[in-house]
């Protein structure tokens, strides 16, 4: 290759508009997601409107994106086999949860939703979701940096362990506060000193409900929020993934040995990628405890849930972003589709209602693509990297060249 | 006296109750191409382990240049410049082969991730700078029209090539090959004399090699090192070491005594 010169495509406010560029579209993609949704949900009865049921999935869809994308960082760049991702979304769930409630207690004196799109109230919620992925990104490395020398199974272990103590604490909390002078009250956080000798912990910081759930929290997460997140999450692991640093990250997952003889500094790069992963499945907590019709609760956090996003992660592809999006679409939908069959022309209708047997359904579609594709439906490659786009791509370049 | 580029002095390690090297003494000088040879399992690999930091040693002290690295992790000493090749051949298998390179080359980048997510103008500069010296390093070695393929997909011979273009993206000043030409036949071995010789002038490289192939290291070493469960038996120029006679014993055995 020759020398590059600093022409057209190079220059700085070029490079400034292709940096932001992907950032715009996928917000402008998010708000007409969003402008869709509420012109739905006034005009039911229109053709052209879909029903709020399919926003509800559409929601889920974006958060499980978030959550399964994150986590490829971790087992499909670095192959580290993380079991504990849930418990990251957990502790990202109920901070940005005990922010915005309690904040809206303190600040607006109920827990309503406060002013529109954009309104006050949506900074308290994205300041909060921001403090819950930074929470759970330093819990990420607090868990990261002595475990990550494990390898394989053992830290499949610790991680696991990791999410179940998560889950415990999470039922050992006080119940919720229910008005403003019980939040002032009890403070931050206090110890008393009982007649019986024994101590007893209060406060709003630690009033999340229990093995109850934590009720009530205001539900500001709407399609908006969601997929403009999820479009970053993606934004960020793509552009982490083309990048060199994304390279040595994989090249971990190749040969740790021979990644560390080439000067990558293994262990570092391992916590970076549980940090990273750690923060967007805080931040996909955090989404998933606003959501409207959620009571995000311990027993939900359970570790079935974080198999759920390694399922997701595995039969994507280990690494690919584009897969791991198109598992999270398809295992989101799936359960869902085997509710009820009627929707396949010409089946018989005595098979139509298969709701008691979808699990099984379910895996065995997944032990299918498990024996037929073991490497996961995209190997590492995207979408847009398969035989099938690249003999397209081959073909148009082809047809551009001949006059 | 030139300068030194790697020493080590009495460098032992054992594994439980073996002893695999004991009392290692080695003086690379800048510049030179010295052979470490000896039967298997006489600890070649281990010293190479021991000197790039995959082990530590449990005595004595390895000094790269003037630092002192032995203690130190695989990549930290990798950064000081020296790299190495691999006895089975070590490449990172999904990735293509253009990222292998890449991700050598790495060693010495700048920038951290808050530029690789915003795709800065110093970001974009210095990843082409990187591909572009991936691209020189591949067309060295004959590799430029293989670039976008998968690393496995490649042959044997060119899979070996690969690992030593790989070695070198880090930019070292002292190389270790362990056992380059394994498994090449005669033809290829001759190509990979003159390559060695070919990079060692254009990189200014210091070389220390481990090879079987007795006639490619009595050809292009200068130095040679016997190595025999773990202790140095032999050491000087090519010439010196043919005729002697505790390195033929190690290799063929003591002739056996008249028996009646």
């Amino acid at each position: 290759m020759s020398e590059q010169p600093r022409d057209a495509w190079t220059s700085t406010p070029v490079i400034w508009l292709r940096s932001i560029l992907p950032w715009l579209v996928g917000g402008v993609l998010a708000f007409a997601l969003y402008r869709y949704g509420m012109w739905s949900e006034s005009n039911q009865g229109s053709r052209l409107a879909m029903p709020i049921f399919h926003f509800k999935i559409l929601s889920l869809i974006g958060i499980n994106a978030i959550m399964a994308v994150s986590l490829n960082v971790v087992n499909g760049y670095t192959g580290q086999f993380s079991l504990g991702h849930v418990g990251f979304m957990a502790i990202g769930g109920y901070v940005s949860g005990a922010m915005t409630y309690y904040g809206s207690m303190i600040l607006w004196q109920s827990t309503a939703i406060h002013g529109e799109l954009f309104g006050g109230g949506d900074f308290l919620f994205l300041g909060a979701l921001l403090c819950g992925g930074l929470v759970a990104a330093l819990a990420g490395y607090v868990v990261g940096l002595p475990s990550l020398r494990l390898r394989g199974d053992y830290l499949a272990i610790v991680t696991l362990g990791f999410g179940e103590i998560v889950r415990l604490i999470l039922t050992l909390t006080r119940p919720i506060k229910k008005t403003a002078e019980e939040v002032s009250q009890a403070g931050l956080l206090s110890i008393t000193h009982n007649a019986n000798g024994s101590w007893a912990l209060d406060g709003w910081m630690i009033s999340v409900g229990g093995a109850l759930g934590f009720d009530g929290i205001p539900k500001y997460t709407n399609l908006f929020w969601i997929y403009l997140l999820c479009f970053a999450t993606i934004i960020f692991c793509y552009r982490l993934k083309q990048s060199v640093l994304g390279k040595a990250f994989v090249s971990i997952r190749e040969d740790e040995v021979a990644a560390e003889a080439m000067g990558v500094p293994t262990t570092r790069y391992k916590v970076l990628a549980f940090v990273i992963a750690a923060f967007f499945g805080g931040v996909g907590g955090g989404l998933f405890a606003h959501e409207v019709g959620i009571l995000i609760s311990p027993p939900e956090m359970n570790f079935l849930k974080s198999v759920d996003y390694v399922i997701m992660v595995v039969l994507g592809g280990m690494g690919s972003i584009s897969g791991a999006v198109l598992a999270a679409i398809a295992l989101t939908i799936l359960p869902e589709l085997l509710r009820d069959l009627s929707w396949i022309p010409f089946l018989p209708k005595a098979l139509h209602d298969v709701s008691d047997y979808r699990l099984i359904i379910y895996a065995l579609i997944l032990i299918c693509v498990m024996i037929m594709r073991p490497q996961g439906l995209m190997g590492i490659k995207e979408i847009w990297e398969v035989r099938p786009a690249l003999w397209l791509r081959a073909k148009l370049a082809r047809k551009e060249k001949s006059p | 006296m030139s300068e030194v580029a790697l020493e080590a002095r009495g460098v032992s390690i054992s594994f439980g109750g073996l002893k695999a090297v004991s009392g290692f003494d080695l003086t690379l000088e800048k510049g030179s191409l010295q052979g470490l040879i000896g039967p298997n399992g006489a600890g070649k690999t281990t010293l190479f382990n021991l000197v790039t930091g995959v082990y530590t040693p449990s005595e004595g002290t390895i000094h790269l240049g003037s630092q002192r690295i032995d203690g130190m992790r695989p990549h930290q000493i990798t950064r000081r410049g020296l790299a190495r090749t691999f006895q089975n051949i070590r490449l990172f298998p999904d990735l293509r082969v253009i990222d292998n390179v890449m991700v050598a080359a790495q060693t010495h980048m700048k920038h951290g991730l808050v530029p690789t997510i915003l795709r800065t103008g110093g970001y974009r500069r210095e990843q082409l700078a990187i591909e572009r010296r991936a691209r020189e390093l591949l067309s060295i070695f004959n590799l430029q029209g293989l670039a976008g393929e998968q690393a496995k997909n490649l042959p044997y011979g060119h899979q070996r090539r690969l690992e030593m273009a790989r070695a070198l993206a880090t930019d070292p000043k002292v190389l270790l090959l362990d056992e380059p030409a394994a498994g090449m036949n005669p033809q290829e071995k001759l190509g990979l004399a003159s390559l060695i010789a070919e990079l060692r002038k254009e990189f200014d490289l210091t070389i220390l090699l481990i090879e079987h192939d007795m006639g490619l290291v009595m050809d292009i070493c200068e130095q040679i090192t016997v190595l025999d469960y773990g202790v140095v038996i032999a050491s000087g120029p090519p010439k010196k070491i043919q005729n002697d006679p505790r390195v033929i014993e190690a290799y063929l055995g003591t002739p056996m005594t008249n028996e009646e």
